[in-house]
């Protein structure tokens, strides 16, 4: 048991929330999948600062915490003003940008 | 040498009519009521301007007059001064010029009086007067190319004067045109001299051209030849000259047979110092002059149309003149007395061929004409006498100044000189014939008139210059070659006459022209006097007819020849333009444009597809580190 | 330094009870993660993703992160996960995603691209960390906690970005004040007074129906359900437009459907396949 397995754990929900991100048309849900990619970040970070022994690496995931935060205040504020305009919450619903 | 005297006014013979023109163009309408006094004024006041100078000029012991008038062009080693030059052979046009241009002006008021646009045509007439005048008066290539343009210009304004007949407008381009390409034998021609003697005064030409080699000398000859072809209406730019009888009848006369056709010939006699040095020229301008007066006899011999018929005979007669000029020194006295004497009798068919218009409701067609000897006693006398001279009836124009021209030919003494004269003889000939065609399909004969056509004398404005015009037709003749010697006057220009041996005696020339003649007159009295003329003009005719009447298909060489690899080429690059050049723009604009719309259908607006790029470029990240790292 | 974090530096392998729980939460983070991922429910998927925050926050207190432990749980657990969850409620919880692919070739790409990215990530991270140190943090509290040692580098290393991070979530919430903001016409704001009278000259002074009221669901977009089974429309939310009823669960009749349970309410087979409008 090394810290490596911290970091293979924190890789694979990486790697599964960004499946979700790919595959899941609600943007709820795509959302969460973001906010899952976020926490393996920070228990990555965690993980690091154990091993070098610096609390830098805590306080780095702190602030990804609050810039989370933020970004799900702000994102979810969007979802709702793109669902009452379109009677959606589907990422594919929004593609008018395009060609 | 300077001027003094009333020959330093001289400018005042082309500011007289200019100013009448610009006047008349500016004033407007309120000048309609007293314009065509004022055009008429003007010319008459420059004809005696230039009476008065010639016989000032006849005082003199030094016959050229130099005016210095100012810069016209100081462009680097180009010093060009408009200044004009007054000797016998431009005092001899002046006087032609003005003389025949006033009475036209005079019958003109008659003409046109009915005309709303009377005040217009005045102004034109009075703007190619000024512009014929600086062309003879000018002493450099570049004085006579300006007003070899203006009477171009005016010849262009006139034929077109009533522009809402779109024969009319037609007739205008066509003669502008062709014109165009005589324009720019001439316009390289002066190129030639500038680049090759540095200056472009006759003095200053004709001083050094000798210097020149003779390839040199004989393409400058030819150049100017191209110009005078163009100008005058000769082979093979001959078409636009009928068709120019589209124009008023005093523009027939003044313009298209006494004065601006004349100045090809004005061109190549007062160029003679160049062609002293090149007989190759002096030949072709010789045989372009048989060719072109054989083409005109044939042609006028089978058109029924009173205008055209004469414009062919113009054509001809012009012909005549080339060959004398082509002559050499033989044949420059007798041309220009021909010119001379062409100029009335010509002027005066013109105004008669008008006056009977006037009478016939503006109908040209002969076959609608006859009898009409007796409603027109002064126009059948005027223009039987212009018909006599025209045909070189003994002791009038025609017979002194033609014959001439003949003999002179006949002088040559080779070969050529036979065929050309033979050429000549033959072409006189056909001239009695049609003009006696014209004159019985006219005058004789019953009445073929249409509904509604009473024909009448022409009033006295009209008729008074058909008359002074007939005199000088019967005089002029006498009067320039025993009376007042054309020789003699012009013999400071080209030098004494020479008394030449003669090939064929004076006599049997005389007598096998006249000979000729009658035998003209007769077959058309064979032919036209004796038997009904048909009204409409019989379809089915000989070869021989359907050429001539087609003009020995004139037009369908030019066509051919010209307009249709024109047209060739226009739509040649036209589709090389729209394919070639458009299409290698517009394809490469295609191709991007074809390209970026295929790579924005990248752009599908779904984010997930965007997020699959992304993680796939991650992933290529996170190998090559590896890769990097590792390796 | 070389010496003292050689004396710092513990041996490679962690301890037994460390493994245990790793062993244990582990699998139960993952199983969330992928549940999460999988579960057509949205509020499914956001229990799901609050189970494996759950973990990842015991994995923090396990690694000697205490405070961000607790910041987890109370955070992102109980706040930021609540407000999802408040979210979906105002969205419609029913509105079930489709699991039909409607972009070609997006999930067989994903997946295969997923599995070449945890590939190349984890076999990197296993082959460059292999022998990485547990230093740990004792020595650099200096004897205090955790969260001395944090808030010491926050208000003098980090000061700056702290200060920025304030103005941040500022930003955020104004901006999601004006994203989620309506505007009214001016003056068209009624008081109290007003709107109690304006009731009462009604013919239903009551209070209306609370939406799902008898429902199976309770989502805002469920309609309250008459005791005969029909749909009230007096319950309709008020940000949802009358079309989108036919596209929300809809009750149906008791004569239809016969059993006192079936008529509280069903999906129409459309919106339980297609999600919205599709």
């Amino acid at each position: 048991m090394t810290l490596t397995y911290y970091l293979v754990l924190a890789a694979m929900l990486f790697t599964i929330g960004a499946v979700g991100v790919l595959v899941r048309r609600n943007a709820i849900v795509v959302f969460m999948c973001v906010e899952l990619m976020l926490n393996s970040a920070n228990l990555t970070l965690v993980t690091f600062s154990r091993a070098h022994g610096t609390v830098d690496g805590q306080v780095m995931a702190f602030f990804v915490m609050v810039v989370a935060a933020a970004e799900v205040v702000v994102g979810l504020a969007i979802i709702m003003s793109i669902y009452r305009t379109r009677r959606s919450a589907s990422v594919d619903d929004a593609n008018l940008l395009k060609y | 040498m300077p001027a003094e005297g009333l020959l330093a006014w001289s400018w005042l013979l082309i500011a007289l009519p200019l100013a009448g023109a610009a006047i008349l163009l500016l004033g407007g309408r309120r000048t309609d009521r007293w314009g065509h006094l004022l055009g008429t004024g003007t010319v008459v006041a420059a004809f005696v301007i230039g009476l008065l100078g010639t016989i000032q000029l006849a005082g003199l012991d030094k016959k050229s007059v130099g005016v210095d008038l100012f810069t016209f062009i100081n462009v680097g080693s180009l010093d060009v001064r408009a200044g004009l030059l007054f000797d016998p052979l431009s005092a001899a046009f002046v006087l032609l010029i003005t003389g025949v241009g006033a009475l036209i002006h005079i019958y003109s008021i008659g003409y046109m009086a009915h005309d709303p646009g009377r005040r217009r045509f005045f102004a034109y007439l009075n703007l190619f007067v000024a512009a014929m005048l600086l062309l003879v008066l000018g002493n450099s290539f570049v004085a006579l190319y300006v007003g070899w343009e203006g009477v171009g210009l005016a010849s262009y304004l006139l034929i077109a004067f009533w522009y809402t007949r779109p024969a009319a407008a037609t007739a205008a381009k066509k003669a502008f045109i062709m014109n165009r390409v005589g324009d720019v034998g001439l316009a390289l021609a002066i190129f030639l001299m500038f680049s090759q003697l540095g200056t472009t005064s006759y003095a200053g030409v004709f001083g050094s051209i000798g210097t020149l080699a003779g390839g040199t000398i004989t393409a400058i000859g030819l150049l100017l030849l191209l110009g005078a072809c163009g100008k005058s209406g000769q082979f093979p730019l001959q078409a636009w000259l009928p068709d120019a009888m589209e124009g008023p009848t005093p523009v027939s006369a003044l313009i298209h047979a006494a004065t601006m056709v004349t100045a090809g010939v004005y061109l190549i006699a007062r160029c003679a110092p160049i062609y002293d040095h090149t007989p190759t020229a002096r030949t072709v301008v010789m045989l372009i002059g048989a060719i072109t007066l054989l083409i005109g006899a044939i042609a006028g011999c089978a058109y029924d149309d009173i205008k055209k018929v004469l414009a062919y005979s113009t054509v001809s007669q012009i012909g005549y003149m080339f060959l004398a000029v082509g002559l050499g020194p033989a044949g420059y006295v007798a041309g220009l007395a021909h010119l001379y004497a062409h100029g009335f009798f010509k002027a005066g068919l013109f105004l008669g061929a008008g006056s009977v218009m006037h009478a016939m409701n503006d109908s040209v067609d002969m076959r609608r004409f006859g009898g009409l000897w007796k409603k027109l006693p002064i126009t059948f006398v005027t223009f039987s006498l212009g018909y006599l001279a025209l045909i070189g009836f003994p002791f009038l124009s025609g017979y002194w100044t033609k014959d001439a021209i003949i003999e002179a030919a006949f002088d040559r003494g080779d070969t050529l000189g036979y065929v050309l004269g033979g050429v000549a003889v033959f072409a006189a000939g056909l001239t009695a014939f049609y003009m006696t065609r014209l004159m019985l399909m006219t005058f004789f004969g019953p009445p073929r008139w249409e509904e509604g056509v009473h024909p009448h004398e022409a009033p006295p404005v009209m008729t008074a210059p058909m008359i002074v015009l007939a005199v000088g037709s019967v005089g002029a003749g006498f009067a320039l070659v025993r009376a007042f010697p054309l020789g003699t006057w012009l013999a400071p220009v080209f030098g004494e006459p020479k008394e030449t041996t003669h090939v064929l005696a004076p006599l049997t020339l005389t007598l096998v022209l006249v000979a000729v003649m009658l035998l003209g007159v007769g077959l058309a009295w064979l032919f036209v006097g004796r038997r009904e003329v048909p009204v409409i003009a019989p379809a089915r005719v000989s070869p021989v007819v359907r050429a001539a009447r087609n003009a020995l298909y004139a037009d369908t060489v030019n066509e051919s020849l010209f307009m249709r690899p024109g047209q060739w080429l226009t739509r040649a690059l036209v589709f090389f333009d729209n394919r070639g050049v458009d299409g290698a723009v517009n394809g490469m604009a295609a191709t991007l444009g074809g390209s970026s719309a295929r790579l924005g259908r990248a752009q599908t607006g779904f984010v997930r597809t965007y997020a699959l790029g992304m993680l796939g470029g991650a992933v290529l990240v996170a190998g090559a580190l590896l890769a990097v790292t590792a390796g | 330094m070389n010496a003292l974090a050689a004396a710092a530096a513990t041996p490679v392998h962690l301890g037994n009870g460390e493994a245990v729980v790793f062993w244990v939460l582990g699998p139960i983070a993952l199983a969330g993660a992928l549940g999460m991922v999988l579960s057509r429910n949205a509020v499914h998927s956001a229990l799901f993703l609050v189970n494996t925050m759950l973990c990842l926050g015991v994995f923090y207190v396990v690694q000697q992160a205490p405070f961000l432990g607790a910041v987890q749980i109370i955070v992102y657990t109980g706040a930021i996960m609540i407000l999802f969850l408040f979210v979906l409620m105002l969205v419609g919880r029913d509105t079930s995603d489709s699991v039909v692919e409607t972009l070609r070739g997006q999930r067989v790409a994903a997946i295969v691209l997923a599995v070449g990215f945890a590939g190349l990530v984890g076999a990197g991270i296993a082959r460059a960390t292999q022998n990485l140190p547990v230093t740990g943090l004792a020595n650099a509290r200096n004897g205090n906690g955790n969260i001395p040692a944090i808030a010491e580098l926050l208000f003098t290393r980090y000061l700056l970005a702290f200060e920025v991070t304030s103005a941040l979530l500022i930003t955020a919430a104004v901006g999601a004040m004006v994203l989620a903001h309506i505007e009214r016409e001016p003056g068209s704001r009624q008081t109290q007074k007003e709107l109690s009278r304006a009731r009462f000259l009604t013919a239903r002074p009551q209070t209306l129906p609370g939406p799902g009221v008898f429902a199976r669901g309770n989502s805002v977009a469920v309609p309250a359900l008459l005791p005969d089974g029909t749909v009230s429309e007096e319950s309709f939310a008020t940000g949802l437009e009358p079309q989108e009823v036919d596209q929300m669960p809809r009750p149906t009749g008791r004569e239809q459907l016969g059993s006192p349970d079936a008529a509280l309410g069903t999906l129409d087979p459309a919106p339980s396949d297609g999600g919205p409008t599709r």
